[in-house]
C-alpha cells in the first residue's frame, strides 16, 4: 500500500509538470483507490446531465471548441453505465466529441459507472481535484443520464447543466427528482428539430411556478452549433452558488455511504439471506455496518 | 481489461468494429470506442488518455500495411510499449508476418467468432499475470495466430 501511495505521489508530481502519460496513469491510480495528497482547493467543474440520447456528448464537443478559443484547457470525465449482467461497459461518449481529438489541450477520460447508485463513482471528486491542480481549467462531467439517481452529480460538480430535448417526458424524471429545481443551467437541445420550442415553453412553465425564478432556458443545436456561445457566456458568468453546499455534501455523503454498502465483501451473502427470509433488512444493515466499522473503512 | 477499439483509415463502415466492441463488453471488459477515421496520432493519444491495456484496430480499406505499423511505432515511442495490439478486418495471409513484426499479437479475419477474441484476451491476461511480455514494443516471441 505504502508503495502504491508513493507511486501515486510520483505520478501526480510528473503530471503537474505536464507529463500526459503520468496524468492518465494517475487517473487509473485514483480509480483503484490510490490517491495522492491533493490540496482539494475549489476547482472549476460542470456536470452535464439529461436523458440518454439528448445530445450531452455532442454539446460537450461544441463547448470544447468555444473554451479552447478562450484559452482554456478542457478535461472531460465521461460516464457510461456498467452492464449489471457482464460487468463490462461500452464507453462511446467520445465518438460524439470529435473536437476533442484535435487538440492537446483536451483530455477525455471515459469511466464505467460501476455498481454505484446514480452512476457516480465516489472517486470522481479526487479526479477533479487532481485535474485542476494539473492545470485543467474547465472540468466537465457527463453523467449516465438515467433520471432520478442523477441527482448525485450535485455532490461532485460545482455547477450543473440540465439538458433536455424536443421530446418531453424524459424530463419529468428529472423534475421529480429535483434536478430541474437544483440545476444551475437549463438548455433544450436539437433546436433544428420540431418540438424544441414547445419543450422550452413547457420548461418555462414548470419554472414559472416557482417564484424568484431567474434562470434562462437556453435553446441550442449541438448538431449545428447554434446557441452555444450564449450558453457558454451564461455558464462562464455564473457565480457559484454557495447555498448549495449542504445539498452537495448530502449527495456526497449518500453516495459514499452507498458505495461502502455496495462494495461490502459479503453483500451477496446478505442478499441471499434476505431472499430466503433468514434475516431482516434491519439485521443486514446492523451487521454490515458493524463489519464496516471493525474493518475501519 | 480496458480496451480501445479504433478505426484508422478512411472507410466509413464501423458495423464490424461495433459488433466486436459490444461482444467484448458482454465478455466483461470495459470497451472504449473511438469512432471513425482516426489518424495514428489521434489513436495513440486516445490509448494514452484512456490508459488502455489493449488496442484493437479494425480496418477494411487495406490500410493495414501502412497505418497499423505506423500506429505500433508511435505507441512504442510514446511510452506505450506495454499496450497489447490486435488487428481485425480484411488482412491477406501474406501480410500477417509483417504485422507480427510490428508488434501485433493477433490478427482476426472477417468471419472470426467473437469468442476467439475473448479467448485471445484471456491468454493475454494470464501471460501478463506471469509477467510474460505481450506488449507492442516488448519481446516479439509470442503471437496468438
Ligand atoms: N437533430 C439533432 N440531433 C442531435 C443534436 N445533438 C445531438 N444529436 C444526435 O443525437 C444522438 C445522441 O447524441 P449524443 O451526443 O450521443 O447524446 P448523449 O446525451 O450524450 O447520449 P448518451 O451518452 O448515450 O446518454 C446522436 O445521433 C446525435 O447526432 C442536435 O442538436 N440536433
Ligand atoms: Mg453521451
Amino acid at each position: 500500500m505504502a508503495l502504491e501511495l508513493n507511486e501515486a505521489q510520483e505520478l501526480f508530481k510528473s503530471a503537474k509538470n505536464g507529463d500526459r502519460r503520468s496524468l492518465s496513469r494517475l487517473m487509473t491510480s485514483i480509480e483503484s483507490g490510490n490517491i495522492p495528497n491533493l490540496e482539494r482547493k475549489q476547482c472549476w467543474t460542470l456536470g452535464i446531465t439529461g436523458p440518454p440520447g439528448v445530445g450531452k456528448s455532442t454539446l460537450i464537443g461544441q463547448m470544447i471548441s468555444h473554451w479552447l478559443v478562450k484559452g482554456h484547457r478542457v478535461a472531460i470525465l465521461a460516464l457510461d453505465p456498467t452492464s449489471p449482467v457482464s460487468g463490462g461497459s461500452f464507453l462511446a461518449d467520445r465518438v460524439r466529441m470529435d473536437q476533442a481529438d484535435l487538440s492537446e489541450e483536451v483530455f477525455v477520460r471515459s469511466i464505467a459507472s460501476g455498481s454505484n447508485t446514480g452512476g457516480i463513482p465516489n472517486y470522481l471528486g479526487e479526479m477533479c481535484f487532481a485535474l485542476s491542480e494539473c492545470g485543467w481549467t474547465r472540468i466537465l462531467i457527463e453523467t449516465v443520464g438515467t433520471g432520478q439517481y442523477d441527482i448525485r452529480i450535485f455532490g461532485y460538480a460545482q455547477r450543473v447543466l440540465l439538458l433536455d430535448g424536443p421530446d418531453r417526458g424524459d424530463i419529468i424524471q428529472a423534475e421529480k427528482a429535483g434536478i430541474l429545481e437544483l440545476a444551475d443551467f437549463i438548455a433544450v437541445n436539437k433546436s433544428d428539430l420540431p418540438g424544441s420550442e414547445s419543450a422550452v415553453q413547457g420548461l418555462k412553465l414548470s419554472l414559472g411556478l416557482s417564484e424568484n425564478e431567474k434562470r434562462k432556458v437556453h435553446l441550442v443545436s449541438a448538431l449545428e452549433g447554434t446557441g452555444i456561445a450564449d450558453l457558454i457566456s451564461t455558464i462562464d458568468s455564473c457565480e457559484i452558488n454557495d447555498s448549495r453546499r449542504k445539498i452537495r455534501m448530502r449527495e456526497m455523503l449518500i453516495s459514499n455511504w452507498d458505495s461502502l454498502l455496495l462494495n461490502h465483501s459479503q453483500i451477496d451473502l446478505y442478499l441471499e439471506k434476505l431472499c430466503s427470509g433468514s434475516i431482516t433488512v434491519n439485521d443486514a444493515i446492523n451487521s454490515m455496518v458493524r463489519e464496516i466499522i471493525s474493518r475501519g473503512e | 481489461m480496458r480496451i480501445v477499439i479504433a478505426k484508422p483509415g478512411l472507410d466509413g463502415h464501423d458495423r464490424g468494429a461495433k459488433v466486436v466492441a459490444r461482444a467484448l463488453r458482454d465478455g466483461g471488459h470495459d470497451v472504449i470506442y473511438t469512432g471513425l477515421r482516426k489518424t495514428p496520432d489521434e489513436i495513440v493519444r486516445i490509448v494514452n488518455d484512456e490508459d488502455a491495456e489493449v488496442l484493437g484496430l479494425s480496418t477494411l480499406s487495406g490500410a493495414h500495411d501502412s497505418l497499423i505499423p505506423k500506429i505500433c511505432q508511435k505507441l512504442k515511442i510514446s511510452g506505450l510499449s506495454n499496450v497489447v495490439v490486435f488487428a481485425g478486418g480484411i488482412i491477406p495471409d501474406r501480410d500477417r508476418s509483417d504485422l507480427h513484426n510490428s508488434g501485433v499479437r493477433a490478427v482476426f479475419g472477417p468471419g472470426t467468432p467473437t469468442s476467439d477474441i475473448l479467448h485471445f484476451l484471456e491468454e493475454v491476461k494470464s501471460r501478463k499475470n506471469k509477467h510474460q511480455e505481450v506488449g507492442v514494443g516488448q519481446d516479439p516471441g509470442w503471437h496468438w495466430n
